[in-house]
């Protein structure tokens, strides 16, 4: 009967020797893993199996045309203006049809943070982020996008780009 | 052919006869342990990996099972480095004293009523001595490896191992009350008759005890301050690489089969099959398929050395790494008291004929 708790606080350290004896503390952990044991895995066995991807996914860019094979950008810059991290770079010059048209659209995947705001900046929508994320470089200078790569991958996923943007609409 | 076999065998005289036989049956043991060192290191990750809501290795093989084959090339094909300030020869025996008292203790456990490689009297004496061999391993690999941190590792280990050695000495003292016997042999068969005789439940403390102690011998969770990977990289095996490295990992496993061996040998029955005092099942003694199951036999000793080597890495998955205060502590202030008092109660017990001790001094 010491300490400041009297009676109670022998008991309970009593009951507390016990229970360190029992092991007590370390069965109830072992349960817990045992739990757990029978619980099914919550692994995706990724290459066999994918997470599901928003339509607002921001992966590799893309230039869009428009239905009749005209190209959408009309170098207005906007998108080199807003980027934050300078990863585009344009040239202009006036084309045969009297229209402006970019002769140099350059994207640097490195310096890109695949923040989106190019695509919010644009106003014909001719630049996009599409839902592309498994992609590499294999040899330096691979990681510039040029015009012509850009215009390749919108006219190769055009059906899936559009898609997401009238997926993505009503919410704009 | 088989005459031809049957003629060369009885040409040779008999101590060579003798010798063979013991070879195979080493061999025999020897490839076992080795193929359940590998199969357990799978059945770890898988066991861990379930525990933790992952799925474990599943690529190399149906299900992962080719794993430990794809481990064990990998270790193969790397180069061993040996330190340029190291003692080589003694760098390079440390991964085999360590092995080799894990394998060898393997000699006298009895597999099943007939099958045991070395019938010796002082078994279990033999088992505490090639048990206590393996710290000379993890010292002399530190010391070789002359490196800070194989050597903290090292100091570790060594007075770790020391210290449970103790207590779990006192356990096996236990259990020699109350076999009567030395011979791992006769400790089996005092246990036989089902599971109300197996010495778990009137030792039970001494179980506890033991198995702990067996836990912290091998130098594994929540014992491993040995290699804390958080504070000393590896510990004493930090500089070891490619084959020498796999010698150690085998040790590793192998004394941790062993230790569930001992375990199960000497708390849980050994090969014993807990049903085998019911007089209803009798009569499935002589049958040759499952009559294991009721008159005990190898895969009895089999399924209870699998459930300690689950427990092992259950124990892993569950609890961190101790203080190395506290192991010391556990080790010396509460393991040796505990097992002295209850060899003390034993004791008297068996005296004065009461309780479960009844007999058990015969």
């Amino acid at each position: 009967m010491e300490g400041p708790d009297g009676l109670g606080g022998t008991v309970n350290k009593v009951i507390s020797y016990i229970k360190t004896f029992a092991l007590w503390e370390l069965f109830k952990g072992l349960s817990v893993t045992q739990k757990n044991f029978f619980r099914k895995s919550v692994t995706l066995e990724y290459p066999d199996e994918k997470t599901p991807q928003s339509p607002r996914f921001r992966g590799l860019h893309a230039l869009r045309r428009y239905p009749n094979g005209e190209e959408r950008c009309i170098a207005c810059k906007l998108c080199e203006a807003v980027c934050p991290a300078l990863a585009i770079t344009i040239e202009s010059d006036v084309g045969d049809d009297g229209t402006r048209r970019t002769t140099r659209y350059d994207i640097d995947l490195f310096k890109c943070i695949y923040c989106g705001f190019c695509e919010e900046a644009c106003p014909v929508d001719a630049i996009v982020e599409t839902r592309i994320h498994e992609y590499h470089m294999e040899a330096p200078g691979e990681n510039i996008m040029t015009k012509d790569k850009l215009l390749a991958v919108g006219d190769k996923y055009e059906a899936m780009i559009s898609a997401d943007k009238a997926a993505d609409a009503k919410y704009k | 052919m088989f005459e031809f076999v049957a003629a060369l065998w009885n040409w040779f005289p008999p101590l060579w006869q003798y010798l063979f036989t013991v070879l195979a049956k080493i061999l025999l043991v020897t490839f076992c342990v080795i193929i359940i060192v590998a199969f357990s290191t799978y059945f770890e990750r898988k066991v861990i990996g379930s525990m933790q809501a992952r799925v474990g290795p599943n690529r190399v093989g149906w299900r992962g099972l080719l794993q430990p084959f794809a481990d064990v090339f990998k270790l193969l094909f790397k180069e061993v480095i040996v330190p340029s300030k190291s003692n080589r020869f003694l760098f390079i025996i440390a991964p085999l004293l360590t092995l080799i008292p894990a394998l060898a203790t393997w000699a006298v456990i009895p597999m099943n009523d007939w099958f045991v490689i070395a019938d010796i009297n002082a078994g279990l004496l033999y088992v505490l001595a090639l048990t206590s061999l393996g710290v000379y391993g993890v010292i002399l690999a530190c010391w070789a490896t002359n490196s800070k941190y194989a050597f903290l590792g090292a100091m570790r280990s060594a007075a770790q191992i020391v210290a449970y050695e103790i207590a779990m000495g006192f356990a096996l003292v236990g259990i020699l009350m109350a076999a009567g016997s030395l011979n791992i042999g006769e400790i089996v068969a005092a246990q036989r008759g089902g599971l109300s005789n197996w010495f778990v439940l009137p030792l039970l403390p001494l179980f506890f005890v033991y198995w702990i102690s067996g836990v912290a011998e091998t130098n594994r969770a929540p014992f491993d301050v040995a290699e804390g990977e958080s504070e000393i990289v590896a510990g004493f095996h930090v500089e070891y690489s490619g084959v020498a490295f796999a010698l150690f990992f085998l040790g590793e496993y192998a004394n941790m089969i062993l230790i569930s061996t001992l375990t199960a040998v000497f708390f849980w029955g050994g090969w014993a099959s807990p049903l085998e005092g019911w007089a209803v099942f009798e009569r499935f003694h002589d049958n040759p398929w499952f009559g294991w199951f009721f008159a005990g036999g190898f895969p009895w000793l089999f399924i209870k050395m699998a459930f300690f080597m689950y427990v092992f890495f259950w124990l892993r998955a569950t609890f961190p790494r101790y203080r190395y205060d506290q192991i010391m502590r556990l080790g010396w202030k509460v393991f040796i008291p505990v097992t002295i008092v209850w060899i003390g109660v034993e004791g008297a017990m068996a005296w004065f004929e009461v309780g479960p001790w009844k007999g058990l001094t015969g």
